[in-house]
């Protein structure tokens, strides 16, 4: 077997929630590794690492998706959201987060940013989810706390809210 | 980080990519990644280099010929599952769609990976198989088309040779006026690799005669596989007849046994879930409810 030698570093350039940004980096390093470690964006939280859990999700192009299973040289030119992207202004909470406080959606908080991005990715597409599109919704992502329970009704919270605001579909918060 | 170290390229045609794969045996495709990149961090696959294929727009797109809806290799799962065409004309693989991984893979998951990685319990390539559908293969100096029932192999294993690039399935259009579909699965958890998953097309004639059907099994044994219900064609289906052709297709079937299913309970749930399946597909196609071509 070859040695294990490193490879020479690869220029990439990312548009994470909204703002251009560079990093050299190896091409066996993940997209999560990345937005952690050169960006400092430690909400995507790394769990499994090999796509079962959801803990790393993100949003690509608006649609959920694992960041460990993507490698940052494969993610240029497109919108990248993490769950630091989705607060309208620093201190504040989006209103899925907002519901997921309320509800008591959380307990440790490790699955909770790839709950919410999940949560957040359904509700622009669908005003009105049912329970069947909920679980379906966050059927990727695996919470060892809560039992789901809460989780969902954090969800159907949050739906009922942003029908009740007159916030504009299908961008960001 | 957890993969071994690799190079990436991302060349900018397929005859490039099929360059760079024929030039080198340690070179592997990346598309959507959902299986190959697993592999890589539990370091199951160290390939020295990458080829990313992902952007080739001559390899994405729904496309429909006289006889064939042309899906291209690195359009992604959840194209084809909002697909309004896959809906109307494909309608057992929108059916199929859903329970193939779970909306994060999806959104990243291409139907040639699917293809290409030969899972025996994946869902796309019982479809392709149940359909006698056809995969497109390019290598640097020709393009050709393999059966499906020729293409797979074994478990995760394809009759592709080094050099090869999966680019597109061409699924038969079927054109009957009364076509219905049905698909079943049985799994630990939704969204879980399927212990068995059945896919049936059926059409009948105006007189409710079968004039065609097809019954094509996963997870079962080594890879999908087609079930002979030639006898149903030329009848009205009944339950009977079909338990009956079932029942005895399923009996003797070679059936893999691991911790989660023995191979007992795999031609058990495999009689079940085909009969079910075929029934759905006779009712769908009776009311008219079924795809439109």
């Amino acid at each position: 077997m070859e040695p294990c030698h490193e490879k020479i570093a690869m220029k990439v350039r990312l548009n994470v929630n909204g703002r251009e940004r560079e990093a050299d980096v190896e091409p066996r390093k993940t997209l999560l590794d990345t937005l952690r470690e050169d960006f400092l964006l430690v909400g995507s939280h790394a769990g499994c690492e090999h796509g079962v859990c959801g803990a790393c999700t993100v949003l690509i192009d608006g649609e959920p998706s694992r960041s460990c299973l993507m490698f940052a040289v494969q993610a240029d030119g497109y919108d990248i959201t993490t769950i630091e992207g989705l607060a309208p202004a620093p201190g504040e909470l989006s209103i899925v987060q907002d519901a997921f406080c309320e509800t008591h959606g959380l307990q440790c908080g490790y699955c909770t940013p790839g709950m919410i991005l999940a949560a957040h990715a359904l509700l622009e597409r669908n005003d009105a989810p049912g329970r069947a599109d909920i679980l379906e919704a966050i059927s990727g992502n695996i919470c060892r706390c809560t039992g789901y329970g809460q989780i969902v009704e954090a969800i159907e919270h949050a739906a009922d809210r942003l029908r009740k605001t007159n916030v504009p579909r299908g961008g960001r918060p | 980080m957890k993969p071994a170290p690799f190079d990436y390229v991302r060349p900018d045609s397929l005859g490039e990519a099929c360059a760079i794969l024929a030039s080198d045996v340690d070179t592997r495709i990346i598309a959507g990644g959902q299986t190959l990149v697993p592999m890589l961090a539990m370091r199951l696959a160290r390939p020295a280099r990458l080829v990313d294929i992902l952007r080739l727009k001559e390899l994405h797109g729904i496309s429909t010929e006289e006889n064939a809806i042309v899906i291209g290799a690195v359009t992604r799962q959840v194209e084809v599952e909002r697909s309004e065409i896959i809906r109307r004309s494909l309608p057992l693989l929108a059916k199929a769609l859903p329970w193939v991984g779970h909306p994060p893979t999806r959104n990243r998951g291409t139907v040639g990976g699917s293809i290409a990685n030969a899972d025996p319990s994946a869902e796309i390539p019982l479809v392709a198989i149940t359909l006698g559908a056809e995969i497109e293969i390019a290598n640097p100096s020709d393009r050709t088309r393999m059966p499906a029932d020729e293409f797979f192999i074994g478990p995760m294993l394809a009759a592709v040779m080094p050099g090869d690039c999966v680019c597109a399935v061409r699924f038969p259009l079927w054109t009957q006026a009364r076509v219905g579909t049905g698909f079943h699965e049985v799994s630990a958890r939704r969204s879980d690799f399927a212990f068995v998953a059945a896919a049936a097309q059926v059409a009948l004639d105006q007189v409710g005669r079968c004039i065609a059907a097809t019954l094509g099994l996963g997870g079962v044994g080594d890879r999908a596989i087609r079930i002979d219900v030639a006898p149903l064609v030329g009848n009205v289906p009944t339950r009977e007849a079909i338990t009956d052709i079932v029942r005895a297709a399923t009996k003797a079937l070679d059936a893999s046994s691991d911790l989660h299913a023995s191979a007992d309970y795999r031609r058990r749930v495999a009689a079940t879930l085909g009969i079910r399946a075929l029934d759905d597909a006779f009712a769908e196609a009776a009311s008219g409810h079924g795809a439109l071509p």
